[in-house]
Formats: C-alpha cells, sequence, structure tokens
C-alpha cells in the first residue's frame, strides 16, 4: 500500500516568523510619525543595500551571474532621473520608476555585449561596460561633466513642500522599492523558474538537457534587476539630492560592499542579505572612522569567509540549525512523522564536493 | 621466493557520497600479472584508482612494497613506484607525443625505460613523435599512453581497459607488448572488460561485482560457468 | 608626422600594457583562475619598488633585482595559502577571495602609502630619444619598456614549450588528474605559476611606476586593460596578447589624440567593438 506522502513549503517556524515580518512592516511604515531626519535617512540607506544586495543575489547565488558592474545601472538610474525631472519637469517620484525601466531597456545591448562572456571573465567584462557608461557620463556637460550637479531647487520643492514631508515621500518610496524588489524574488525563486535558476547555477548543461532555456532566463533576471537597480540607483540620487560620475558609478559603494554583504551574509539564501546588510551597518557604526583600515577588514573578512565558510552566516545557520526564514525550500513529511528537509537551494553536495582534482594543501 | 608487492584489506571507495567500493581484500605478488575483470560499473577502474590515491578511500590497510600507502596524495605513490595508464587514454592535448612520454618520467625513477626504450617497443611513437598527443590513432595513443606510464619506471603497472573502443587486431598487438613489457619483471594488475584477453595473459584473475570481489583464482582453475556466474551474479 | 607619433606611442604603450597582462593570461591558461587583484598586485609592485629605490637609493631598473623575488614568493605563498584552497568547479570562491583580496590591497597601500601620486624617477633615461626617419622621435624608455615586453613573453614562450617546468605546466592545465599520476605536485605547481605571474608583474609595476605618475586607487583599471589586451588578442596565445595590447595601446593614444580625456574610453569602445564583432579575439588558439 503506496502512503501519500506530504510535501510542506513552510515551516512552523518560518509561518511565525512571517507574522513577525508583518508586524515589522508595519512599525517601518509608521516610522517618519516618529523617527527624526537621520533615522530615515539611515533607513533609507539600509532598505537601498537589502535591496541591492538581494538583486545580486538572485544574479550571482541563484542565476550563476557574478556581476562586478551591477553599478552601471545605479548610475544609470541616477542619470535618468537628474536627466527627466530637469530636462522633461517629470514628477521625481515618476521618474524613479521611468529610471528603472531606461535602465532595464540599457540592460539589452548591454547584457547583449557581455554576455559573451562567461564565468568570471562575464565579471570583468561587467566591470567595463560600467567604466564605459561612467566615462561617457563624465563627458555630458549638460549633466555636469566629471565633477556632476545638484538637483535644482524647483524639482526638490517638486517633490514635497516641506522637508520632513519630503524625507517621509522618500522615505516610503524607498520602503515600497525594498518590499516590492523582495516580493519580486521571493516570488520568483518560489516559483518554477526559482528551480530553473537553481539547476543552471549547479550545471548549466544538465538544465539545457531538461529543457531550461538558460540563456532567455539569465537574460531575463539581468533585464529585471537592471531595471530594479536603475530604480534603487534613482532613489539614492533622488536622496543625495547630488549627481557625479564617480559617486553614481562606484564600483566600492555598489558593489564592493554588495558583494561583501552577499558573500557574509550568505550567498544562495534569501536571508542572507538581511544578515549581511545588518552586520555591514553595525560595523560601521564602530570602524568606519578608521577609514583604510575598516576597508582592509571587510576585505580580509570577505577572504576568510570565503575559505572557511562559503555559504556565510546564513548558510550556517541553516545547515546547523535547519533554520530558514523565507520558505524557499521543501519538506518530505513521511507517514509516521518522519520529517526529511530538502532545502531547495542546499547545494552542499555540489560545493563541497572534492573535485577529483583534488590539491593537496597546507 | 614470492614477495607480496601490494597488498589491500577492506578497501573501501567513495565518489561523493556515493560508495563504490565495500571492502576489497587484494594481493599480488612481485612479478604476477593479475586481470581484474567485471561488468560496468562493478568499481574495478575505482580500485586501480584508489591504489593511485585519486579516489577518497578508507581502509584496514594499502601496503605498497612493504609501506603504507593508503592517504598519501598521487604524486608521492607515483614517486613510490606505482604507475597508472588510466582509461580512456587521456593524453595531454597540448603536449607533443615525445612530450608526453617525457612527462612520464617527471618523477625521475630509475630504470630500464626510457624515450629510446619506448620507442623500440612502440616504433610507431617514434615516427609520430612531434604530433600532437591527440592527433593519434586509438591504437597509438594506447601505445603512448602505455608508454608514458613506463616512463616512470614503475615496480607496479596499472592498467584501465586498455582494450577500449580499440580493433581487434590492435589490441592484440598491444597486449603482445604487454607480454614484452611485463617479461621484465614489471608487475601488472589489468583492469579488462574483454574477459578472453585477459585470461591469457594474466597468471591469476580476480571478478568484482559491484564493488565486491566475487571470484578469485587461477585462469586455469576457473572454470567458464563459474566466471560467467560470478560477472554476472545470476 | 603626428599621426605616425602617435601611432608609435601606441604601440610601444602596447608592450606594457602585454606585460600588465602576461602574468594575467598564464594564471588563466594553468589554473582558470582570473585574478581581480591582479591589478593591486601591479601597484603594490610599484610600491615596493618605490620602497626600495627610496631606501638604498637605487635606480628603478636596478630595484627589479629585489622586486622580481620579493613578489615571486609572494605569489607562491599567496597561491598556496589562499588560492589553492579556493580551485574547484566553482568560480565564485577565487573571484570573491580575489575581490576580497584587491580592496585588501588598495586599502593597505592607501593606508601605508597615503593617496598621493608617486613616480619611479629613472634620471637621463627619461629624457633619451631615439631619432627616427621623418622626423618622428622615439624615447628611449617607451621603447624599452616594449622590448622588456616582447623579451618576457619570449622567455615565458621558452619556458612553456621548452622546459620540463614548462611542460609540467601545460599537463596541469590540460588535466589536473592525470597531471598527478605523472608525480606532479599540482598544489606547488600552482605556486609556481603564480609565482611567475607575480614576477612579471612586478616588471610590469616597474614599468609603470616609471612611466607615469600612480596611486593605489588605478589598480583595477590596469587589471581593466590586462583583460582587454587578453581578449582581443585571444585567449590561450602570449604573442596574440602581446597584438592585443598593441591594439589596445594605438586605440588609447589615437583616442586620446581627438581629446585626452577620450583616451581610456576609447580603448574600452575599440575593445567592446571588437568583443561584438570577433569575439574569439584576433588570434585565438584553438586546442
Amino acid at each position: 500500500m503506496i502512503e501519500r506522502i506530504q510535501v510542506e513549503r513552510s515551516s512552523r517556524a518560518s509561518r511565525f516568523l512571517a507574522v513577525v515580518g508583518l508586524f515589522l512592516l508595519g512599525l517601518l511604515i509608521a516610522a517618519p510619525l516618529f523617527g527624526n531626519r537621520s533615522i530615515l535617512y539611515l533607513l533609507v540607506e539600509i532598505f537601498v543595500y537589502i535591496a541591492l544586495a538581494s538583486l545580486w543575489n538572485l544574479l550571482a547565488g541563484y542565476t550563476g551571474l557574478v556581476s562586478i558592474g551591477q553599478q552601471a545601472f545605479v548610475g544609470l538610474g541616477g542619470y535618468s532621473l537628474f536627466a527627466l525631472t530637469i530636462f522633461t519637469g517629470m514628477p521625481p517620484l515618476v521618474a524613479v520608476l521611468v529610471a528603472g525601466i531606461i535602465s532595464a531597456l540599457f540592460a539589452i545591448p548591454t547584457g547583449f555585449v557581455v554576455f559573451r562572456f562567461k564565468g568570471a571573465y562575464f565579471a570583468i567584462g561587467s566591470w567595463v561596460v560600467a567604466e564605459v557608461y561612467r566615462l561617457t557620463f563624465a563627458q555630458v556637460s549638460a549633466l555636469g561633466g566629471g565633477s556632476g550637479t545638484s538637483l535644482p531647487v524647483e524639482i526638490v520643492r517638486h517633490i514635497a513642500n516641506s522637508r520632513a514631508e519630503r524625507d517621509s515621500v522618500i522615505y516610503w518610496t524607498g520602503l515600497a522599492i525594498v518590499v516590492g524588489v523582495l516580493m519580486v524574488i521571493y516570488l520568483i525563486l518560489r516559483s518554477r523558474w526559482g528551480l530553473a535558476l537553481t539547476a543552471i547555477r549547479d550545471s548549466e548543461a544538465a538544465a539545457e538537457s531538461v529543457g531550461v532555456d538558460n540563456y532567455r532566463t539569465k537574460f531575463l533576471i539581468y533585464f529585471l534587476a537592471a531595471g530594479a537597480t536603475g530604480s534603487i540607483g534613482a532613489l539614492i540620487s533622488l536622496q543625495k539630492l547630488r549627481i557625479s560620475p564617480d559617486a553614481a558609478f562606484s564600483v566600492n559603494d555598489w558593489t564592493a560592499f554588495v558583494i561583501f554583504i552577499v558573500v557574509i551574509g550568505g550567498i544562495g539564501r534569501m536571508e542572507g542579505p538581511f544578515i549581511g546588510t545588518i552586520l555591514f551597518f553595525i560595523l560601521r557604526e564602530f570602524f568606519a572612522d578608521l577609514g583604510s583600515w575598516y576597508l582592509m577588514f571587510l576585505g580580509l573578512f570577505a577572504i576568510v569567509t570565503m575559505l572557511i565558510m562559503p555559504k556565510g552566516i546564513a548558510g550556517w545557520l541553516a545547515e546547523r540549525f535547519d533554520l530558514q526564514i523565507f520558505p524557499l525550500g521543501r519538506r518530505i513529511i513521511l507517514p509516521k512523522g518522519k520529517q526529511i528537509a530538502f532545502s531547495q537551494f542546499d547545494t552542499s553536495e555540489t560545493s563541497e564536493r572534492r573535485s577529483t582534482t583534488k590539491v593537496n594543501d597546507d | 621466493m614470492p614477495v607480496k608487492l601490494l597488498e589491500t584489506r577492506g578497501l573501501i571507495a567513495f565518489y561523493g557520497d556515493f560508495q563504490a567500493l565495500f571492502g576489497i581484500d587484494f594481493q599480488i605478488e612481485s612479478g604476477e600479472t593479475i586481470a581484474v575483470i567485471g561488468s560496468n560499473g562493478a568499481g574495478k577502474s575505482t580500485f586501480l584508482k584508489s591504489l593511485v590515491g585519486l579516489v577518497r578511500t578508507k581502509a584496514e590497510t594499502i601496503s605498497f612494497d612493504g609501506q603504507a600507502i593508503w592517504g598519501k596524495p598521487a604524486y608521492r605513490i607515483i614517486d613510490q613506484g606505482i604507475s597508472l595508464v588510466p582509461e580512456g587514454r587521456r593524453l595531454f592535448p597540448s603536449l607533443t607525443v615525445e612530450e608526453n612520454l617525457s612527462i612520464g618520467a617527471y618523477s625521475r625513477r630509475k630504470g630500464p625505460w626510457d624515450l629510446e626504450a619506448v620507442y623500440t617497443v612502440f616504433p610507431v611513437l617514434k615516427e609520430k613523435r612531434t604530433l600532437p598527443g591527440t592527433a593519434l590513432s586509438g591504437g597509438q595513443q594506447q601505445m603512448a599512453a602505455l608508454g608514458r606510464a613506463l616512463m616512470a619506471n614503475p615496480k607496479l603497472l596499472l592498467c584501465d581497459e586498455i582494450s577500449l573502443g580499440l580493433a581487434p587486431i590492435v589490441i592484440r598487438e598491444i597486449y603482445e607488448q604487454l607480454e614484452r613489457i611485463t617479461a621484465n619483471e614489471t608487475t601488472v594488475i589489468l583492469v579488462e572488460q574483454d574477459v578472453k584477453q585477459a585470461m591469457t595473459v594474466a597468471d591469476r584473475v580476480y571478478c568484482f561485482r559491484e564493488g565486491r570481489v566475487v571470484l578469485e583464482g587461477r585462469p586455469t582453475e576457473l572454470g567458464r560457468e563459474q566466471i560467467t556466474k560470478a560477472y554476472f551474479g545470476v | 608626422m603626428d599621426l605616425a607619433a602617435t601611432l608609435l606611442d601606441g604601440v610601444l604603450l602596447g608592450g606594457l600594457y602585454a606585460l600588465f597582462a602576461a602574468g594575467l593570461s598564464l594564471i588563466f591558461g594553468v589554473m582558470r583562475l582570473v585574478n581581480i587583484a591582479h591589478g593591486d598586485l601591479i601597484l603594490l609592485s610599484a610600491f615596493v619598488a618605490l620602497t626600495v629605490t627610496t631606501y638604498f637609493r637605487i635606480h628603478p631598473l636596478f630595484s627589479l633585482l629585489l622586486v622580481v623575488p620579493l613578489m615571486a614568493i609572494l605569489g607562491y605563498a599567496l597561491q598556496r595559502a589562499v588560492f589553492n584552497r579556493t580551485l574547484g568547479e566553482d568560480i565564485l570562491p577565487p573571484l570573491l577571495v580575489s575581490f576580497g583580496l584587491s580592496v585588501f590591497l588598495q586599502n593597505a597601500l592607501l593606508q601605508i602609502f597615503r593617496a598621493d601620486s608617486q613616480r619611479l624617477h629613472a634620471g637621463p633615461l627619461e629624457t633619451w630619444h631615439i631619432d627616427l626617419p621623418f622626423g618622428i622621435t622615439m624615447g628611449a624608455l617607451p621603447f624599452l619598456m616594449f622590448i622588456v615586453a616582447v623579451l618576457v613573453i619570449g622567455g615565458l614562450q621558452l619556458l612553456l614549450y621548452r622546459t620540463a617546468l614548462g611542460r609540467a605546466l601545460r599537463a596541469v592545465s590540460d588535466d589536473g588528474e592525470i597531471a598527478q599520476l605523472m608525480g606532479i605536485n599540482n598544489a606547488h605547481l600552482y605556486g609556481v605559476a603564480m609565482a611567475i605571474s607575480l614576477a612579471v608583474v612586478s616588471v610590469a609595476g616597474v614599468f609603470l611606476g616609471i612611466r607615469a605618475n600612480f596611486d593605489p586607487s588605478i589598480g583595477p583599471t590596469r587589471l581593466i586593460f590586462a583583460f582587454e589586451a587578453i581578449i582581443i588578442g585571444g585567449l590561450g596565445d602570449l604573442w596574440g596578447t602581446l597584438a592585443g595590447g598593441v591594439i589596445l595601446g594605438v586605440a588609447q593614444t589615437l583616442g586620446g589624440r581627438i581629446n585626452p580625456g577620450y583616451q581610456i574610453l576609447a580603448g574600452h569602445l575599440v575593445f567592446l567593438a571588437i568583443l561584438t564583432v570577433r569575439p574569439q579575439g584576433f588570434f585565438p588558439r584553438t586546442r
């Protein structure tokens, strides 16, 4: 007699955490009512990094596209916002959205070029393209050329009348963006698409053999990520009220930090960017005045994490305590109550598998 | 007096989490030629790879020439005098035929085998020595792979399916050379799917099935039916 | 003729770019490792040379006697202690580790040497020039740089194709598993490859420092130039990399002629154009 086996998507722990999350969201929505200016500013920064990190995680951790060039779209988004508001008088909040669309459109020719590369060369190629954008925009004098420009006062007033209102508006926009980005990522990963991505990441040949169109899938994800990154970039420049090529296209700010967040937080897991961002901001609170020491430390931290804890903190938690916040796995419940958990994206075998070229080392 | 050259007891081997060998007890004496036969997936190749340290293993012992070699990295085991002619030849595509042979001597072990000696046994390799390794026919590549392994002057030569994909006449030629080579006091373990061919050169035979030894003995003492039963498990 | 002078400049600059690229190409060939910190290691060499020339009061070219072995030893240690642990089928670990190293190096250099522009002074060598027909003068230094690049690449080719070590390196790059069966210690050989790579990098770093002002932040751009030279030339062939460097150099100097601000951008655009039209580069080695 074949007994029915149940497949459970979420555990009791994750359902509980979902309730906690909703409560937290409520608090965040209400924040402008009791938070002061610098707290709101900080929160927007946190939202920005969680969103950027989640997108980079989607690209690298799930789709296998390791890009060191996402800053291209941050900058594109920022410059689109400035161009749209200054030259067409578009309302800034609408421009944030449109900037995202423009970035996504730019991702098409960009992707066409960089997708000629594979693996590590894709990474450098994406960086080259970002540099091209940076150098090109530095030549556009209408937007300030190499030294950049500030957002004109009339446009700033267009956001909202009082400064307090402006802070709230920008804050809510940031919150909306990060929630939106996370929701879309979650839905993608939870769907059949998510399985396709894992398949591609684990073995492109095998994925193709079961009918996954690697190129199109990867391109689509790249396209979506670029669009979202563009909107985020627009928001960043909007909050700063200023733009310059070096700031908008900064590898350090929009890629290096993001990579560190994802690597230390846990690549290939949705919880990773959260843990990483929180850790990042705590570290920044305490050590940022140390300037280069701080960055040296981050670099070292990333190296060491990659060597001894390649799945990051989230990965370690998942393995050690079977702890997942975002219910993305599938748990098989056998009759008689025994459980076998198959984490959907658990590739402990593939990454820890000793390659047959064993490098015997110290 | 026969000297035990290699012995394994309780050899267990894994590919990742998949267990391929379940406790192999095996021994070979100096000068012997042993054939390891069995169907696909029986663990024969894994056994050879285990001996040279290319696969993750556990064992009570693996001892070679009086020394325990379990856990040693592959390059040290080669230094001690075990050479493997790998399945599928696996010549280096970026190297010429002669370079492929020369690199076989990387471990610089002393002995009768050098380029001239190999060219004497396989003259066709001398003709083609400046061609890339992969420009040779299957049979010639097999000769090159064999020559490459011999260049290390091994005490123990492991041959993994050297007849695979070759025409019968080529196989015969290679086995003829192999007999000349083994007459030279080299100890050989042959993994073969071609049971008949293996039996003609072997002093003893081991039959593997599903990662275990199911039969062992001299070709003359083992009957056809006995072998078939062990091979297929029916 | 002005144009001819610009072209000559570009060709000679290409020698420097080929030097940047040769080390990167070698380790990619041997172990499929793309070292994001490559450019920063070039800068590290320049700063080490700066320290050595200041402390011992010697000419930068003499400092090579010390800098090259130092960087080679560093390369070996780096490979065995760090990069060997990342090698395998997943591309993420080596990429992320080398990225972390890049950030670490840049900031360590910033911390020690500050952000000031530095220069290695080559004395009278800097002003020597050779008079060529058609009224073109060629700087002795750029010419020397190009010759050195040719010699280094020639030397690497000799090493790879005429020595036992080179044979072993090629074997390991073909098939790491079977290379072990030859008695090759892969871990050690990867270390040697990285040592050679950094030796070449150090030569590049010294010439970089002589040729132009440098500071800790310009590492990543050097990596990009190296990368572009390799791709334009085609993967797998060092002479192709030299050609790639020359093409890149010429593209840059021509662009710079139109407008100094366009120099680097011109190089990038030519690179992207070639990539789009001929992705395998001009002289790919087919395996």
